[in-house]
């Protein structure tokens, strides 16, 4: 599980040592599928302890900016940093949501499985989960005000319910920063406020949390930071100073920019003819 | 092993090669992946031929095959299904490349490449077939069709090892398994290989494959791996007891479909409870296998409780009937509400509930009479309500509950309404599916949403005036018109 590491790495987690680096950097990043780019030449970097969102269109890559830096999605070129060092060296300090969809609910498993399953990247190879990490498991459902349903089959929850499971999975994690793909994806009202107190929570006790979110009224109520996407970097920056008219004009507006154009090129030119 | 007589011997070959292809088949049932056990057994097909060209064409092996598989030598054994294996992995590659590379679907690359490889061996098979010097044409039937009669000792040593190495790796990998089947983009993020594991599960299932070919044949293999999953799967919601289940069940089938090809049944009782009347004596063991594992699914499809589709039928039909009583309860209660009108002072009236009749209910709910009939003789059982010469009456007790369901009924409607912008003439029917559903403290909110707009009756127990017209509310009026 651990990748090689370069000794520029190694002197710069040295450096870093002493002055500590940002949660998440991200230098000229270009994701491609089948050659055909999703994002372009991200350049960003995330302050520690903040609620941050990642904002933007249907298709824009807000979630294959997380799957890039959790190494799930392919880079092209650039470099991504946690803490100053390669992802496949952080892993422990990095929790994940994935979005409620991917996975088939119809599994034979419990809630309290899939959120022991938080527990596993500690655990390592062959070690079952024991008592400690069920206490973990079970601490984390009532985190999340789903300690009733431990033992239910996950098919047998409502959607918010799920997505609470997801959560706490993260939770079980113990991470300091989490990265979150539509945590409020078809859930109600009342779930969705529920998970916002829990974010609060976690930014207030440090940790740095990352949120792929669709509502724009509601950008401002939940994220102390924003990250404007739309194929490329648009913004990023406190929410305050940066979730302004003119840059959503430019993340939302103008729907065929110059770059959509050089996408249809490249997915025309590999089209028979 | 070396006690076994034959039959017991075949015995435990199929029982620990069903028992396996059910565990590590339940893998490939959950991850959505059972076509590639069909991909695997039929690609299995041309590696086998060319296995066998192979010992028959180098001299010094040109007479080791004997008639039947149980008259090979161990090593060819070996080798022919090493040659199965790898052809059966080159199959699972080209899939994997096809829908990678191309627009093409993964399901339309599976039956691409199983159509190829199994009739490149087809072709191979009847090409040795017609070799002269083929002294062993037999070896490679084995193999197509399955002969577990002719089992070896070696046979079953090697799917003792298979079966033991199989379920040593589900054991200790059991925790890495579980989280890369259920959610991959999860495992990967928190570093496990997934292409490492996913390589070792279809290895597992390759090698399961390719041991029982000789048993129950290449078609017949993919259904040990799929069904045995299948059918434990209605059995529970664990992940764990459902590969105990899954194994016992291939297992089950593996003993079962022997004994009956066998004959030992008929031996031991004198007749054969399977036979039916016929002789089962010379049935090939393969096949029976399968139909027996055919049959455990269907029992579990059928029989198992919550998610069987009896229990499911059963569950179905207690909702519908539910749905019934209150339609009646209902339909009674707005039948004699003119009777139940409060009087001038607001109190509830004393006086009896209204005979409704039958003619009244088939009219309103658009019963038979038949079923109306049937539904009062439910409620007079319950009493709910007290027969009277042409229908029926509400009792106390029945009253109370129709009370609880009208009033759940329109306090939905008004809900409707007031937050829904529905049409108040349509809201009938759109409160007739949800309000069975409702929840005690749904009816709450409700109350509280509706008492926010005062739009509730003060006393909090009593029944909102309906919010569209009703047919006995109609007819009291035109009464009332006709008297002025």
């Amino acid at each position: 599980m651990n990748p090689s590491v370069t000794d520029a790495d190694r002197a710069a987690a040295a450096a870093i040592n002493t002055r500590r680096a940002p949660p998440l950097e991200i230098h000229d990043m270009t994701v491609a599928y089948h050659r055909k780019p999703v994002l372009w030449d991200i350049d960003l970097v995330a302050p520690e302890g903040q609620l941050i969102g990642i904002v933007g269109p249907n298709g824009a890559g807000k979630s294959t900016l997380i799957k890039a830096v959790l190494g799930l999605a392919p880079l092209a070129s650039g470099k991504v940093r946690i803490y100053g060092l390669p992802y496949s060296q952080q892993r422990h300090l990095v929790g994940y949501v994935p979005q409620r969809e991917t996975v088939d609910w119809d599994f034979p498993v419990t809630a309290l499985d899939v959120v022991m399953m938080g527990t596993y990247g500690r655990l390592g190879w062959f070690r079952r989960p024991g008592v400690a990490e069920k206490r973990l498991a079970e601490e984390c459902l009532e985190k999340v005000g789903m300690a009733a349903y431990a033992k239910r089959q996950i098919q047998q929850l409502s959607g918010g319910q799920q997505q609470r499971i997801f959560l706490a999975r993260a939770l079980a994690q113990d991470a300091q920063v989490y990265f979150m793909d539509e945590p409020f994806a078809g859930v109600d009202a009342a779930t969705e406020q529920a998970i916002v107190v829990l974010l609060q929570a976690l930014r207030n006790s440090g940790k740095t949390v990352f949120v792929v979110h669709h509502e724009l009224q509601t950008v401002r109520q939940y994220f102390d930071f924003v990250i404007l996407l739309n194929l490329r970097l648009v913004a990023a920056g406190p929410t305050a100073t940066t979730f302004t008219r003119a840059n959503l004009q430019q993340t939302y507006g103008g729907r065929l920019t110059i770059l959509d154009e050089a996408v249809e090129a490249v997915r025309l030119g590999e089209a028979p003819r | 092993m070396n006690g076994l007589s034959n039959t017991q011997l075949v015995l435990l070959g199929t029982s620990l090669l069903g028992g396996v292809a059910g565990v590590i088949g339940s893998f490939a049932v959950l991850r959505r992946r059972a076509l590639v056990g069909d991909l695997l057994a039929h690609s299995a097909l041309p590696g086998l031929c060319v296995a066998f060209l192979l010992l028959n064409s180098s001299s010094t092996l040109g007479r080791a095959g004997g008639e039947t598989a149980s008259a090979t030598h161990p090593w060819q054994f070996t080798v022919m299904l090493a040659g199965a294996f790898i052809a059966g992995l080159i199959g699972v590659v080209a899939v994997t490349l096809i829908s990678r590379w191309t627009r093409t679907k993964e399901d339309a690359a599976i039956g691409i490449v199983l159509g190829t490889f199994f009739g490149a061996g087809v072709v191979l098979s009847s090409w040795i077939q017609n070799l002269p010097s083929a002294s062993s044409k037999a070896g490679l039937q084995t193999y197509i069709y399955g002969q577990a009669a002719g089992m070896t000792r070696e046979d079953v040593w090697f799917i003792t090892a298979v079966s033991a190495a199989c379920l040593i790796l589900v054991m200790m990998l059991y925790k890495e398994f579980m989280v890369f089947s259920f959610d991959p983009g999860f495992a990967q993020a928190q570093g496990w290989p997934t292409l490492t594991l996913d390589l070792t599960m279809m290895g597992a299932l390759a090698l399961v494959t390719v041991v029982g070919l000789p048993t129950v044949g290449v078609v017949l293999m993919a259904a040990m791996l799929i069904l045995p999953g299948a059918a434990a799967r209605f059995w529970t919601d664990r992940l764990g007891r459902m590969l105990v289940i899954s194994g016992v069940i291939g297992a089950g089938s593996g003993v079962l479909g022997t004994l009956i090809s066998a004959g030992v049944f008929e031996e031991t009782f004198g007749f054969d409870p399977f036979s039916f009347g016929y002789n089962t004596r010379n049935l090939p063991t393969g096949p029976v296998i399968v139909l027996c594992a055919t049959s455990l699914f269907a029992i579990s499809m059928l029989l198992a409780p919550r998610r069987g589709v009896i229990a499911k039928i059963a569950r179905r039909e207690a909702v519908r009937r539910r749905i019934q009583h209150d339609h009646l309860l209902r339909s009674l209660y707005e039948l004699s509400e003119p009777s139940l009108a409060p009087s001038a002072s607001g109190a509830v009236s004393t006086a009896q509930p209204a005979e409704v009749t039958i003619a009244q209910l088939t009219e309103d709910r658009s019963w038979s009479a038949w079923r109306a009939g049937r539904l009062i003789r439910w409620a007079n059982a319950r009493g709910l309500t007290q027969p009277t010469p042409h229908g029926a009456r509400l009792t106390p007790d029945g009253l109370n509950r129709a009370r609880r369901i009208v009033r759940a009924h329109r306090m939905w409607e008004l809900f409707l309404i007031s937050g829904a912008d529905i049409a108040p003439d349509h809201v009938d029917r759109d409160a007739d599916s949800i309000e069975h559903f409702l929840t005690p403290e749904m009816v709450a909110k409700l109350e509280a949403e509706l008492a926010a707009q005062r739009k509730l009756p003060t006393a909090p127990d009593d029944v909102p005036d309906s919010p569209h017209a009703l047919a006995s509310k109609d007819a009291a009026r035109v009464d009332g018109g006709a008297a002025l």
